[in-house]
């Protein structure tokens, strides 16, 4: 059988040994009632051959970046991964081991995250980070909870319109059976980031925390300087998530403006995407909080003969040893796509991640400038952009179809998550928007 | 890296801030012109400290710590409830298909109607196979299907009026069970074992009141032994209005076996890396899938798939729902994983792969029963558990012995859990190991046991052979240091 090495002269041996006669005496005990008394009715299985043909043909039904043009972002983002970094991570070493609870025999995974963490601090600007945790949004989720275990007796949450809707969802999931907490919406302005009046209006001692997009789900590089002010006055921590970590490379980051937790999507550093997942939720924070912290945390220290080593740390926050009292309940989280990112950035750099951040900026503007140009579309808003940003298009649902006879997609629809915005288009352009397609998007939109 | 021994693949190995050489790169990339928009007062300088090497230089520095890991496909890695089993390349291959791995999750779903045909086909593969009725492939872990299926226990018994305030807990449960209990609002229970290392009905019933919301069960438990009242369990807790979760983290005894919808389960998650051989990657990802009988089914997270004739269709208008726990899809690169392992097994592979983790986990328990203390004579599902019991009269404990058995080139079973036994060593070997494999384990942990009699100082020394010895981590943990800093320091 395919994976199940014995052979028949094997099994007999072995059941000799254990003194069974046959398999059946090995399970006898499961009580009659509960025995499957049929096979599964799943079909035989195939031959690798035809797995390899099945799996082919689900996957050619799909419209993926390889043959269609995508200017899709709103959490995930298409950029070029060396191959490298498939190389690496597809070492068995590294693919097949498990979370290192033997120290000894796991000083590679243990070294990569204790270098991702430093990784993730530099890119935040923030002086911790953990190993990672499942996503943006359930990063987005923690960074709440944390927020309250730091603030205690606070129980007010205030949270941006404008950060990515389904991370909204996805804090409003964990936070709805916590009945001390209250989730409070602060709208956007105009210029598509966080209205700080508004903010200031909804501030006040019972606030926990303050969550923004850094970029948000616009694309817009919120102003953090006021909103951070307005924490301030109320002892509020400033939580910012970042669904577009490339664009810290350009941007000054969370730690600079004076965030006490910084969280993100990390999939646009070197992960594919995938469907959405798996990525990772990176999760940075001031050093004041590190016993706060969920997740896994990779710590310096040495062996017997003095000589550095690497292990988990600080595990009383988690759940194997605190139990009902742990920090969070993760356990097996995405190291995996973690060293991706390490990898990635190793590769990058210093200069080629500020190289790669800048054309990601440089040719989302030149798009964005010729599609108000050449096609006539509104910029929906005034502020700052990354990769992405928001244009109304008239008649938008009426000439999809036009885009997609071209096998082009030309951004992400909001008015699903904003019934307002009906005509809103959010349009990312990377690097791997080609010469070509940017040609097309931009003559599709201009022909009426 | 002047010292011998850093020279060397398989010593301690500098970090990648400590190599490199200012304005080196591995990335070519032409500059774009024009201008980025970005107004000065938001910009940042180059990122202070970043790695600056050529892309050999990378390469070199994590190949040559892959070299510092044990890993399934270099060594027997029988880690206790965590299923080490080999993990197919045909996943690999499969899971990189352009038509997988570079779809965007917001692209209108009529453009990717091989994605939804794989997803829905894989609900119904699992829910076969545990018996249950419906299945959501959102959640990306087994601890995150935890928290998701008690929502749903939450969100059911709410609007029949009472979220009610407890949920009971097995003493043999793993650390997620109780956390994720606290997560969700509710008060933790424990419930006792009985000196078989099982749970009776008894037991749950003097717990069981109008205040208990659900049991949470693990079964076959974490001492690898089948709960044989399960039924009568279940029953004591519906009686009396709660609900029943099963930790699906053992599963892998079961397929074809015995399906736990049909023991009274209402309630259980999956895990997709233990059973159905996705990589475990150093600790992730993973996915949790979480499966329901027909009366939870309208609490599932939002957005479900729903076919419609030949077509699937994303749907968000489900009330009752709980709503979203995960961005996106769930964990979808590892689903297409474990959906071409299920369609390479089929049904019979599947069964087979149970029933080999069971003759394994039987042959490992006779090898070692007369070396080591046994503390259940229950009868051993897919793992065996063992103490260090006998061993300790000579002062060597389970860590020594765990340390040690990395000399003899295996990874350790699972140590110190479940935490009812003293000294715990669980034992899972998994169905893709050969009996030669096994016997050299075995073997191994009998030599260790005749050491630890008669020169107990190399057991307790140990490890010998590895690229570090023992690691301090009352330092770690007493002064963190978790991350490198320019010049040193923490």
């Amino acid at each position: 059988m395919r994976y199940t090495p014995h052979t028949a002269a094997d099994k007999e041996r072995m059941l000799r040994t254990i003194g069974a006669s046959a398999f059946e005496d090995l399970i006898r005990h499961i009580p009659a009632a509960l025995r499957q008394n049929a096979q599964i009715a799943l079909p035989q299985g195939l031959t690798e051959v035809a797995v390899k043909r099945r799996m082919a043909a689900l996957a050619g039904k799909n419209a993926s970046a390889q043959d269609w043009s995508l200017f899709l972002g709103g959490g995930i983002y298409h950029h070029a991964i060396p191959s490298a970094v498939d190389a690496i991570i597809s070492r068995a070493e590294f693919a097949t081991s498990y979370t290192p609870y033997q120290p000894e025999v796991s000083q590679g995974t243990l070294q990569a995250m204790y270098e991702f963490q430093t990784l993730v601090c530099q890119l935040t600007g923030m002086e911790v980070a953990n190993a990672g945790v499942y996503d943006g949004a359930s990063a987005a989720a923690e960074a709440v909870l944390m927020a309250r275990r730091i603030q205690d007796g606070r129980h007010r949450v205030l949270v941006s319109r404008a950060l990515h809707p389904q991370y909204r969802q996805v804090i409003a999931t964990f936070l709805r059976n916590l009945i001390d907490v209250e989730l409070v919406e602060i709208p956007f302005s105009a210029n598509g980031a966080t209205d700080a009046d508004a903010l200031a209006r909804a501030l006040d001692d019972r606030a926990m925390c303050v969550v923004v997009g850094y970029p948000n789900f616009f694309g817009v590089v919120e102003e953090l300087a006021p909103l951070r002010a307005a924490c301030d006055r109320h002892g509020a921590l400033l939580a910012t998530v970042t669904t577009e970590p490339l664009s810290l490379a350009l941007l000054k980051p969370p730690g600079a403006w004076g965030a006490d937790i910084a969280v993100g999507e990390g999939q646009s550093l070197g992960v594919p995407m995938s469907l959405g997942g798996p990525g990772y939720g990176f999760f940075a924070s001031q050093k004041k909080f590190v016993r706060s912290l969920p997740g896994r945390l990779v710590g310096e220290t040495v062996d017997g003969e003095g000589r550095r080593g690497f292990v988990l740390t600080l595990s009383t926050r988690e759940q194997h040893i605190r139990r009902e009292k742990a920090t969070s309940n993760i356990c097996t989280s995405q190291s995996l796509c973690a060293l991706a990112s390490t990898v990635f950035m190793s590769l990058l750099g210093k200069s080629g991640m500020r190289r790669l951040a800048e054309v990601n900026a440089r040719r989302a503007h030149r798009v964005r400038d010729r599609l108000v140009e050449e096609a006539g579309l509104a910029p929906a808003f005034s502020g700052p952009f990354f990769n992405e940003f928001v244009v109304n298009v008239d008649r938008l649902s009426e000439r999809r179809s036009r885009f997609f006879a071209k096998r082009i997609v030309p951004g992400v629809e909001l008015e699903k998550w904003y019934p307002e915005m009906r005509d809103a288009l959010l349009v990312c352009v990377t690097e791997m928007n080609e010469e070509q397609e940017i040609e097309e998007l931009v003559g599709t939109f201009a022909a009426r | 890296m002047s010292e011998p021994s850093q020279r060397g693949s398989r010593g301690p190995q500098a970090l990648i801030f400590e190599s490199g050489s200012p304005g080196r790169s591995a990335f070519f990339w032409p500059e774009e012109t024009g201008a980025s928009g970005i107004p000065d007062a938001l910009s940042r300088e180059e990122i202070a400290g970043f790695p600056e090497m050529g892309e050999l230089e990378v390469l070199r520095h994590f190949t040559r710590l892959s070299h510092l890991n044990f890993s399934i496909e270099s060594q027997f890695y029988p880690l206790g409830s965590c299923t080490m089993k080999y993990n197919p390349k045909v996943n690999e291959v499969a899971a990189r298909m352009p038509g997988f791995a570079l779809l965007h999750p917001l692209i209108p779903p009529e453009l990717i109607p091989g994605a939804f045909e794989l997803l829905t086909e894989l609900e119904t593969m699992l829910a076969e196979i545990a018996g249950m009725d419906a299945v959501t492939l959102q959640p990306a872990a087994g601890a995150q299907g935890e928290l998701t299926g008690l929502m749903l226990i939450r969100a059911f018994l709410a609007e029949r009026g009472n979220p009610r305030k407890k949920i009971l807990v097995p003493d043999t449960a793993h650390g997620t069970n109780p956390a994720s209990s606290t997560l969700c609002g509710y008060d933790v229970v424990q419930i006792p074992s009985n000196k078989q290392g099982i749970i009776e009905p008894e037991a749950v019933e003097r717990a069981m009141s109008e205040d208990v919301a659900a049991l949470m069960i693990t079964n076959p438990n974490t001492l690898g032994v089948f709960e044989r009242h399960i039924q009568a369990i279940a029953d004591a807790v519906h009686r009396r209005g709660g609900l029943v979760y099963l930790d699906g983290a053992n599963l892998n005894a079961l397929m074809g076996i015995a399906k736990p919808g049909h023991m009274g389960v209402d309630v259980l998650h999956i895990n997709l890396h233990k059973t159905f051989s996705t990589p475990h990657g150093g600790g992730g990802p993973g996915a949790g899938p979480v499966g329901v009988k027909a009366h939870l089914k309208d609490y599932l997270p939002v957005p479900r798939i729903v076919k419609s004739g030949d077509r699937c269709e994303l749907r968000d208008d489900f009330p009752k729902s709980v709503g979203r726990v995960r961005s996106f899809f769930g964990n979808f690169g590892i689903l297409v994983r474990a959906y071409t392992y299920m369609i390479s097994l089929g049904s019979d592979g599947l069964e087979d792969a149970s029933r080999m983790a069971v003759l394994n986990a039987n042959y490992v328990r006779k090898r070692l029963e007369n070396t080591y203390f046994l503390p259940s004579p229950e009868p051993s599902m897919h793992e065996c558990v063992f103490t260090d019991r006998n061993q300790q009269k000579d002062g060597v404990t389970t860590l020594d012995i765990a340390k040690r058995l990395l000399d003899y080139g295996f990874h350790p079973p699972t140590i110190y859990f479940p935490l009812v036994v003293s000294g715990a060593l669980m034992i899972e070997p998994t169905e893709t190991e050969t009996r030669e494999t096994l016997d050299a384990f075995a073997d191994a942990m009998t030599a260790i046991a005749r050491e630890a009699k008669e020169e107990p100082a190399v057991v307790k020394s140990a490890p010998h052979t590895t690229p570090v010895g023992r690691l301090d981590e009352a330092r770690a943990a007493r002064r963190p240091v978790l991350r490198w800093e320019p010049g040193g320091g923490d």
